[in-house]
């Protein structure tokens, strides 16, 4: 018997919702938690180990004292409250102590005339006015290039933001900062110039020896000089009396906002078919990721002086904000190096045959691309470095770390560890999980395939 | 090997002049002593089995690959290591690839001014009316907006084509602009060329497609081993192939 195969569909099926097994609590529960017995078994052990941990952690979070003055104090409240077994979290040290976590022992009313400078803050200013106002106007400086929706015309704010900062934290004169900034439109302004005059490549190599030479023999005299025509300043406070999360925060984030142009730099270096520019970027990435960061940190604080002449001081936290810096560099040319390499190849040509030259090819075409697809990477390289800056407590830096030894050499917190760590890491946490969404919220939004 | 007689109507300005090229990779000859002219105007078509060099020789004309030995000279400047000449002859010269290689990261209108702005200085508005012309010419004009991800195979290579067109080229390098399409769409990028080739732009294509070979090209060459095997005006080369290898392919390609 033979089967007929012509068949010809007279009419379309029309579209139709799915069935209610594919849908609802009950379908995603068999799929997710209960799909076969292995797994139903692996979901009960989960949910058996999860109530073992939060059974004990959660009365140790809750049945816990926010008002004592020392350990002992906590201990009476809490077996008062919770009966004589409980035993809680004595939160109260944070209560005491947050204001020093959170600036070391920046001075929170620094006032009175010192070396001329007229006060510009007096008691009438709430405490820890500066760094606070410095925090406030670091997220706007922030908010523009991380979102775009906003208006573009705030990124100028963002780019004199470094050099407000920095004034408003250590103080001093006005003018320092300012002509620091004016090195850099001294930059601009040289390659402008002799770009134009003796092509791009002078241009650029003026655009570095200018400001150069303007930061070390001529911004000082030219600071001192309007500070005594005009002088404006805050009282200086000492790197020193930093400290805190605000040291961390300040190493941080100087160190992410640095580190990601010079890994752009040092990956193309590392692209390059010039030899010599690629040997000095291999070698100087290789190193720096041959050493650990705690070498690098006691080079910057301890040996660094013997090579300095003897007058010549350095800062301590500028020391260890660039040996942050490029150690996180090294990584981020790495990660942003895999980004250019994921490229396919026919992007480089189609630039290539459309007339662009290396650098707009570059900036436009595969940079864009490269840096899109290694967010992730360039993201937990940040994280990294925003954690690696609590190492900055071995070489005698007061960051969080370093206040917790401080805090419990108080006799009345002797003993008190789990409180002090656990605020430090839930803060640190709540930074680096931010870090975590903003990316996936980047990742989503510079999606333009399908 | 005999030069072709022109076709008719042919200007006498020579776009392409390639003498005595060679080019290896490594230590592998890949082409062999290439000589070619190129009206202005004229139309070219280069068939060849896979290895044969076919698309490297088109490579070269725009310096995406460089050539070890002999001569070429497109538009009157002579390819050299100069980057200047480089670019000169790469903003004249307009070329798509069988991958399309759209920038996946800007949205159509901004894969095409992209060049016109960066490269010839246009300011933006002119160069947004020039892309929508030719947006409107490879009929696509309704995506603009969206990203290369969004459209299908064909449309991404008609938006190719444009994105070249955009530069206003003397001449456009097809590299196999059809063997990564579906059948359904191979005809619609096909129209889009042959639309072109009426206009007269000068046009040298890598391509499997002998339809559009006989209804387009003034003259066909055949490739094999790095060489130029045999070149002829369609009808004749179709129709009556001269050498043994020339006679294979054919029958291979058109057998069935």
């Amino acid at each position: 018997m033979t089967k007929k195969v012509s068949y010809v569909r007279t009419e379309m099926l029309p579209e139709q919702t799915p069935p209610l097994t594919a849908a609802g609590p009950i379908a995603w529960m068999k799929t997710n938690l209960f799909s076969s017995i292995s797994n139903s078994i692996l979901t009960v052990a989960a949910i058996i180990a999860l109530y073992f941990i939060l059974s004990g952690l959660l009365p140790w979070i809750f049945h816990s004292s926010w008002a004592a003055g020392s350990l002992n104090e906590c201990r009476d409240v809490i077996k008062e409250a919770y009966g004589p077994d409980a035993s809680g979290a004595c939160w109260a040290v944070i209560r005491e102590r947050y204001l020093q976590l959170a600036y070391g022992f920046y001075p929170p009313f620094p006032g009175g005339e010192m070396n001329g400078f007229a006060p510009m803050e007096g008691a009438s200013l709430p405490g820890y006015f500066r760094p606070n106002l410095t925090f406030i106007l670091m997220l706007v400086a922030l908010s523009p290039i991380l979102f775009s929706a906003l208006p573009r015309k705030m990124l100028w704010f963002s780019a004199i933001y470094p050099f407000l900062g920095f004034w408003l934290l250590w103080g001093g004169s006005v003018w320092v900062p300012v002509m620091a900034f004016m090195g850099f439109v001294l930059a601009g302004l040289a390659f402008q110039i002799i770009g134009k005059m003796f092509g791009s490549l002078f241009g650029v190599i003026a655009a570095f020896v200018v400001p150069v030479l303007w930061w070390i023999a001529l911004s000082g005299y030219a600071a001192d000089m309007m500070q005594s025509i005009v002088p404006v300043g805050l009282l200086p406070i000492e790197s020193s009396q930093f400290g805190g999360f605000m040291l961390s925060i300040i190493i941080g984030i100087t160190g992410i906002v640095v580190s990601l142009p010079i890994g752009v730099v040092l990956a193309l270096g590392r692209q390059s078919d010039m030899v010599i520019v690629k040997a000095l970027c291999v070698g100087f990435i290789e190193f720096i990721r041959g050493v650990p960061l705690i070498t690098l940190l006691f080079v910057a604080s301890v040996l660094l002086q013997y090579f300095l002449p003897a007058d010549v001081t350095f800062d301590k936290i500028l020391r260890v904000v660039i040996m942050v810096t490029i150690f996180a560099a090294a990584y981020m040319a790495e990660v942003i190096r895999g980004g250019l390499a994921a490229l396919p190849i026919g992007q480089y040509e189609a630039a290539d045959s459309l007339g662009l030259d290396y650098w707009k090819a570059t900036r436009l075409i595969t940079m864009p691309q490269a840096l899109k697809i290694s967010i992730p990477g360039i993201v937990s390289t940040f994280i990294g470095l925003f954690k690696d800056t609590t190492l900055v407590s071995v070489i005698a830096l007061m960051d969080p770390i370093g206040l917790t030894n401080n805090i419990r050499g108080d006799a009345n917190w002797n003993g008190i560890v789990w409180e002090l760590f656990g605020f430090v890491g839930f803060v640190f946490f709540v930074f680096c999980f931010s870090m975590s969404r903003y990316s996936m919220y980047l990742e989503r939004k510079l999606k333009t395939g399908h | 090997m005999s030069q072709v007689q022109k076709a008719a109507g042919l200007s006498d300005e020579i776009a392409i002049q390639i003498t005595n090229m060679n080019k290896w990779y490594g230590a592998f000859h890949v082409l062999r002593d290439i000589d070619l002219t190129v009206n202005r105007g004229e139309r070219i078509v280069i068939a060849g089995p896979s290895g044969s060099g076919k698309s490297t020789l088109i490579r070269c004309i725009n310096a995406l690959e460089e050539h070890q030995k002999g001569q070429i000279i497109v538009d009157g400047t002579e390819l050299t290591s100069d980057l200047k000449n480089i670019d000169k002859i790469r903003r004249e010269v307009g070329m798509c690839f069988q991958h399309f290689n759209l920038f996946p990261h800007l949205s159509i209108l901004d894969n095409l001014t992209l060049a016109p702005i960066w490269v010839r200085k246009t300011p933006k508005k002119e160069a947004e009316e020039v892309a929508m012309h030719y947006l409107e010419k490879v009929k696509i004009p309704e995506q603009a907006d969206k990203f290369p991800g969004q459209l299908s195979g064909g449309q991404q290579q008609r938006v190719a084509i444009a994105r070249s067109l955009c530069m206003k080229p003397r001449i456009m390098l097809f590299d196999e602009p059809t063997s990564a399409l579906d059948l359904e769409m191979i005809k619609e990028v096909l129209d889009t060329m042959v639309e072109l080739a009426d206009e007269g732009m000068t046009m040298l294509c890598v391509t499997h497609e002998m339809g559009f070979a006989r209804e387009v090209a003034h003259r066909v060459i055949f490739m094999d081993q790095g060489q130029i095997v045999e070149q002829n005006e369609p009808e004749e080369f179709f129709n009556n192939p001269q050498s043994d290898r020339t006679k294979l392919f054919l029958s291979q390609i058109l057998g069935h």
